[in-house]
């Protein structure tokens, strides 16, 4: 099972890992990314997350066969929820799952990874204190890198 | 001359005021060619040296060559996961 999806959605971790899993594979490597309550040292209320829906979907599913290939895995699942999330909501969901767990691990880790650099997502935070701005994940690399 | 249509997102769309613009372009212009365009617009001050362009759904080198038919996109630095 090799399958990706934007999803508008609440994600079923439960389904997801269930789609995951055989009984071939003895490892199953999960990765979830919630929505976090403080962006540098702001407290965040809501995120809303927009997509260049199309190229998305392309992109994550160029990811996940890449990695089924770099990492000969039997079966990986990764879904990307777009939309209003709040804090703690699940933004992101990989599961891998391998005969073993060194190639599980590393093909999810490889996923979210490749998320992070291709996938035409942006962020909208908004905050408690009423004003919002779209997170620049490369302004953080600048500054951090001063 | 003829048209593209470039299509933006998050906060390039809300620094030019547009979810997509229409660029006249020479023949054969390149992705290159197509970022200068846009640098003369209102709102481009938020773009990078290199702002990242799509062409036809991947991330195209600024060598690449555009046509009027082309799905064109702007994209700003990615934030997912």
């Amino acid at each position: 099972m090799i399958r990706s999806a934007i999803v508008d959605r609440e994600i079923d971790l439960t389904g997801l890992i269930a789609e995951a899993r055989s009984d071939g594979a003895g490892a199953v490597s999960v990765f979830i990314g919630t929505v976090r309550e403080l962006s540098e040292g702001r407290l965040v209320e809501r995120l809303a997350y927009d997509a260049y829906r199309a190229m998305a979907e392309s992109e994550l599913a160029d990811i996940v066969r890449e990695a089924s290939e770099r990492f000969e895995i039997s079966a990986i699942v990764a879904e990307h929820r777009v939309g209003e999330l709040s804090v703690g909501d699940i933004s992101v969901a990989i599961a891998s799952a391998h005969a073993h767990r060194s190639a599980a691990l590393e093909c999810t880790r490889f996923v979210i990874e490749e998320i992070k650099k291709r996938v035409p997502i942006w962020k909208r935070e908004r905050f408690v204190d009423g004003t919002s701005e779209w997170v620049d994940p490369s302004a953080h690399t600048r500054v951090a890198a001063q | 001359m003829s048209a593209v249509t470039v299509y933006l997102f998050a906060s390039y769309a809300e620094s030019f005021g547009a979810n997509n613009l229409k660029i006249e372009l020479a023949p054969e212009s390149t992705v290159a060619d197509l970022v200068a365009e846009l640098r003369a617009h209102p709102g481009s001050h938020v773009l990078p040296s290199s702002p990242r362009v799509a062409v036809n759904r991947k991330f195209a080198a600024p060598d690449q060559l555009v046509r009027p038919t082309d799905e064109i996109a702007l994209i700003p630095p990615v934030a997912g996961g």
